[in-house]
């Protein structure tokens, strides 16, 4: 099966071309996309957690995040 | 303030798909460049998909500021250091939908770091659809000769657009 192709466009010639991805590209296509995957997953626990820690202290003082939107409104 | 729009090239997905799509030797000639995409990609599952930017073959050096609606979720802000520059539908989304990507680069052939705004919408016959707004940096004080586009997964389907603009003072 061949590689996926990509398109370039060259502004000064008007020339655009089909190239097929070398095996390196695929590679670092797939690395990417794998590191973005495991970025995201680290962005969404740390705020998760971050949302946690916040209803960890609401629940402390015993007020509701409507009570705190409130006050300081 | 720059006011006029001139087409510098365009390009349509064929039928095999398209991994990325680039502009290469972009000139000098103007004060800014705006490029507008309405893509698609093949992969599935997450009804939409992200869109990597590079300039100048560069993978380093990027970050963004993100205000999402989300038709799902409702709204948030979100941050990184990724190549992210907004949202496409993917195969997921209901058939034969194209979102809309509008990208502006200020100053590109400047010897400054180059900032970009994006703003993007899905398009899904469906809850979950997503609209970016997009404050974009790339640490780089090199003039942008070259702008790259490639899903994160999957590939630009048939029929995807992308036409390039220079934008100068008449």
């Amino acid at each position: 099966m061949p590689n996926p192709t990509r398109i370039e466009i060259n502004c000064e010639t008007g020339v655009e071309s089909i190239i097929e991805l070398t095996d390196a590209e695929v590679a670092e296509l797939t690395y990417q996309a794998e590191l973005a995957a495991e970025k995201k997953a680290e962005e969404d626990a740390a705020k998760a957690a971050l949302e946690a820690k916040k209803l960890e202290v609401l629940a402390k003082l015993g007020l509701t995040s409507e009570e705190v939107a409130a006050l300081l409104a | 303030m720059p006011n006029t729009f001139e087409l510098i090239a365009s390009s349509t997905v064929g039928s095999g798909g398209a991994a990325s799509i680039e502009f290469t030797s972009i000139p000098a000639t103007y004060t800014d460049l705006c490029l507008k995409l309405s893509g698609r990609t093949s992969s599935t599952g997450s009804i939409y998909e992200w869109v990597y930017i590079k300039f100048n073959s560069s993978t380093t050096g990027y970050s963004y500021r993100l205000l999402q609606g989300n038709g799902g979720n409702g709204f948030g802000s979100y941050s990184g250091t990724s190549q992210y520059s907004g949202d496409i539908p993917d195969g997921t989304a209901t058939a034969s939908t194209f979102g809309n990507y509008e990208i502006y680069i200020p100053n590109y052939a400047g010897s400054t770091n180059k900032s970009f705004s994006v703003d993007a919408v899905t398009e899904n016959n469906g809850t979950l659809a997503i609209e970016d707004l997009v404050a974009g940096l790339w640490s780089n004080t090199a003039a942008i000769t070259a702008v790259n586009f490639t899903p994160r997964n999957g590939s630009f389907v048939q029929f995807s657009t992308a036409y390039l603009y220079g934008v100068k003072n008449a």
